[in-house]
């Protein structure tokens, strides 16, 4: 638990005057989506503690390598949590990681995504310079929000050394509920709860059951449970943490399991296999050994994209955007934040 | 620039313009150009070399690509409400309208959201969504005459963002037109997108980045009721250490909005807002939810301002009541208008527990600068409106009204906040940018702008100071800063 900032400025710095790459890695947890082509490391899981939490003003500041179960204990200590629900791909998952990959947990279309609470960040640039962006404040619109541009910038535009992020009252109570119904019903469904004002904190739909969580005031979420109705979860039930964390059955490492973004009402993919909806629609997984380009070329059809997560020999890079005219903005970016290209070659495809 | 060049640019423009765009919508004479002079922030005005109102986005582009060919910079304007100059015209600079983009293009009930054109008002969303059960959730107090375009461009806010995020948090996706007259769309159709997060980045970048011309923002189910509570205190610290207790009980208010005395008075004497006049300072705490959960949580909201000192804890008793508390607070800037001849407003952020200390710092400045101030306050978020009260008719008093707004905004960074939450940097808080960011953030922010526009067309000279700006202001210390194209001009 200390800070390292010295260490890795001056590990930057001797990448930066012999033009050689790092490859960050915290707890290295989301290796199985990095191509990257370096193994010379940056480690970040020392430089690793948090700088400052004080639960009313709604501000957790930690320093990158911190792990995850260690600020989301913190935090349910106080009565709070992170709404983005971060998956923990292994317990030693950072917050520096979990920011960068920009991905949130079940709960993403009313808790938002790492981008979306998000304050501040210290960031090592590929210069070796250390910049402070945001703040700990919740609302700040000096300057370009350099800040949530790292969120799920994997990496690329620099180091995370510190992030500061808006956390949240946790719900006093919660309750799943389970339905048996077809991928076509439960689709519907799902759209139907999300279009009311009801407290909504997840809906999947997987192998003939939709799950639906509820969190919130106790009066409100017992009285919509009975509305809603169907089959209580058991309160000891892990399902939503195997879900955030890819361990359902479904996530088969041994099969092509891709992820697919999509507005909510984009109809079934007719090159899966088998599907695992979540996020209401916005989030489906799918199985299917249909060529990349065809499952890619579907899901922007339907004005989402795709990726394969499990089931490839080798990690393929994160892409870029279709949009021509885009790709010379984003190349100035990574020029700008990281001139000789130090930091995590290859993770983003023609970067 | 000669008058010559300056007319003969002139000329050449509006001929281009007028080929495709209605030569009724293309304004170079100086009585049409006239009401474009200034924005929300009506101290500072140019003359814009043309105005141009194009009506589709294909115009848009046609109108970037002239503007880069005769390298001449373009300020694109929405509704003109902002209070920052953003969309202050440049002399040698085309004024670019999006008025006439003022078209809901589509309520997308199954996906939960809406296509809109930016000239678009931001209140107008929610009245189009309603009959769906849905609205759009940033409301700024201006929600009835700013436009969306205006909201995506400062990253607006207003008075429920604690609960329901700022705009940043609320958009889908952006098409913007980039200064070399392209065509992109940031976000997609999901809840992100490949590549950077460029949408994050776009929001509130003040049109120096592109100029948007189609948004698709979140549509949120109406909650089935809200209810709002109005707690009196005796000092405003009291008020003040009331919202951290509200906050540590584990209560996420929809709404949670602080005003002084000055701020409650004013609003009291202009709508009647059932405010009692004698307090140090008022709380407006809303909720929102089911019915059951409103009621549990009001009951607990009560309870805990009670214990923390509130003289007086009165619940709105009907939707007209709650509309009246909610009203003065809409009202508060007119209603200082009112009181004084002109107001300066002020938009600094803070880490919530320095409100006593800003507060006396405010008081202190007030005496020094000789001006009155009053105080609206996003307590929730932690976001100061101090206004301070002025005669622009009195020599001197709108340069010692500036000075004391300068002075709060380095107050505000001084403990960690920030010298804008919502209204942006434009022209106006330039100065402070010096003081806020130190030259090597600055330089990365040029930077960042060149990756969109390499020539540095889309309104230049605002939000980013340059760093001799700096240098002069004193809040730097450098020898010499780089101007890039010298031969434009910048503030």
């Amino acid at each position: 638990m200390s800070d390292n900032t010295k260490k890795l400025i001056d590990q930057v710095k001797t990448a930066y005057a012999n033009n050689s790459a790092l490859k960050i890695i915290g707890g290295n947890s989301k290796d199985f989506l990095q191509a990257c082509s370096t193994d010379a490391s940056l480690e970040m899981t020392s430089h690793a503690g948090v700088v400052n939490y004080e639960p009313t003003e709604l501000v957790l500041t930690a320093r990158a390598g911190t792990p995850i179960v260690e600020i989301e204990k913190l935090l349910t200590d106080n009565g709070q949590y992170l709404s983005f629900e971060p998956p923990h791909f292994s317990e030693n998952t950072t917050i520096g990681g979990a920011v960068a990959s920009g991905m949130g947990g079940p709960r993403r279309p009313w808790g938002g995504a790492p981008r979306d609470v998000l304050l501040g960040c210290r960031l090592l640039t590929g210069t070796g310079d250390v910049m402070r962006f945001g703040g700990e404040v919740m609302k700040n619109v000096a300057g370009y929000d350099v800040s949530r541009l790292m969120a799920g910038a994997q990496g690329s535009l620099g180091v995370l050394l510190e992030v500061s992020l808006k956390v949240l009252p946790a719900p006093s109570k919660t309750i799943t509920l389970t339905q048996d119904l077809s991928e076509a019903e439960a689709h519907q469904k799902m759209r139907e709860l999300a279009a009311i004002p009801m407290p909504l904190s997840g809906v999947c739909y997987t192998n003939g059951q939709l799950y639906i969580r509820l969190s919130g005031a106790h009066a409100s979420v017992n009285a919509w449970s009975k509305k809603i109705g169907g089959e209580r979860l058991a309160e000891n039930s892990t399902f939503w943490e195997r879900l955030r964390d890819h361990q359902l059955d479904f996530f088969d490492r041994s099969k092509p399991v891709w992820r697919i973004s999509l507005p909510p009402a984009a109809p079934s993919l007719a090159c899966a296999d088998s599907t695992l909806i979540d996020w209401v629609g916005g989030q489906r997984w799918i199985i299917s050994d249909a060529a990349p380009e065809q499952i890619k070329s579907e899901a922007l059809k339907l004005k989402g994209h795709a990726k394969q997560f499990y089931g490839n020999s080798s990690p393929e890079p994160w892409a870029m955007s279709s949009q021509a005219a885009l790709a010379p903005i984003q190349k100035r970016l990574k020029e700008t934040f990281d001139p000789k290209r130090i930091f995590n070659p290859g993770t983003h495809a023609d970067l | 620039m000669s008058t010559q060049y300056t007319s003969a640019l002139r000329e050449r423009l509006a001929e281009q313009f007028k080929s495709f765009v209605d030569p009724a919508f293309v304004l170079a004479e100086e009585s049409q150009r006239k009401p474009y002079e200034c924005d929300g922030l009506a101290a500072y005005r140019h003359l814009p070399l043309i105005v141009v109102l194009p009506e589709t986005i294909y115009d848009v582009q046609k109108i970037m690509r002239i503007c880069h060919a005769e390298q001449v910079p373009v300020v694109a304007r929405g509704a003109g409400t902002g209070l920052s100059g953003g969309a202050l015209p440049l002399e040698n600079g085309v004024l670019l309208s999006l008025a006439r983009f003022n078209q809901i293009l589509d309520i997308d009930k199954p996906n939960l959201c809406a296509t809109v054109q930016p000239g678009v008002r931001n209140l107008a969303i929610s009245e189009a969504a309603k009959p769906f059960g849905l609205y759009y959730a940033p409301d700024p107090s201006s929600q009835i005459a700013c436009s969306i375009g205006g909201n995506v461009a400062e990253n607006a806010g207003g008075v429920h963002c604690l609960k329901y995020g700022l705009t940043v948090n609320n958009l889908l996706s952006v098409t913007i037109v980039t200064a070399e007259g392209e065509l992109v769309t940031l976000g997609s159709g999901g809840l992100d997108s490949e590549g950077f997060d460029l949408l994050a980045l776009i929001t509130g970048s003040e049109g120096m980045l592109g100029i948007v011309v189609e948004i698709t923002v979140k549509l949120l189910p109406i909650q089935e009721r809200a209810q709002v509570v109005m707690a009196a205190f005796d000092h405003v610290e009291t008020a003040g250490q009331a919202v951290a207790d509200l906050i540590a009980e584990g209560i996420l208010p929809a709404g949670l909005e602080m005003m002084d005395q000055p701020s409650l008075q004013a609003a009291e004497d202009f709508v009647h807002a059932g405010y009692p006049v004698e307090a140090a300072a008022i709380l407006l705490c809303e909720v929102d939810g089911d019915n059951e959960e409103v009621s549990e949580e009001i009951a607990r909201v009560r309870q805990r301002l009670t214990d923390s000192g509130a003289t007086e804890v009165r619940t709105a008793k009907d939707d007209n009541e709650r509309a009246r508390f909610w009203a003065g607070r809409k009202a508060a800037f007119p209603a200082i208008g009112r009181i004084s001849p002109d107001y300066y407003c002020m938009d600094g952020t803070i880490p919530r527990k320095h409100l006593p200390y800003i507060l006396r710092e405010i008081t202190r400045l007030s005496e020094v600068y000789g001006l009155r101030a009053a105080n609206v306050f996003h307590a929730g978020d932690g976001n100061l409106h101090p206004l301070i009260l002025y005669n622009g008719n009195e020599p001197g008093e709108i340069e010692r009204a500036e000075a004391f707004g300068g002075k709060i905004l380095e107050a505000c960074v001084e403990v960690g906040g920030s010298i804008t939450g919502e209204h942006g940097v434009g022209l106006e808080k330039i100065n402070q940018m010096c003081a806020q960011f130190p030259p090597e953030e600055i330089t990365l922010f040029h930077a960042v702008k060149a990756a969109f526009d390499q020539q540095g067309l889309l309104n230049p000279g605002k939000a980013i100071p340059t760093l001799n700006r700096c240098a002069e202001f004193g809040a730097m210390h450098i020898s010499q800063g780089d101007m890039r194209f010298p031969h434009l001009e910048r503030f």
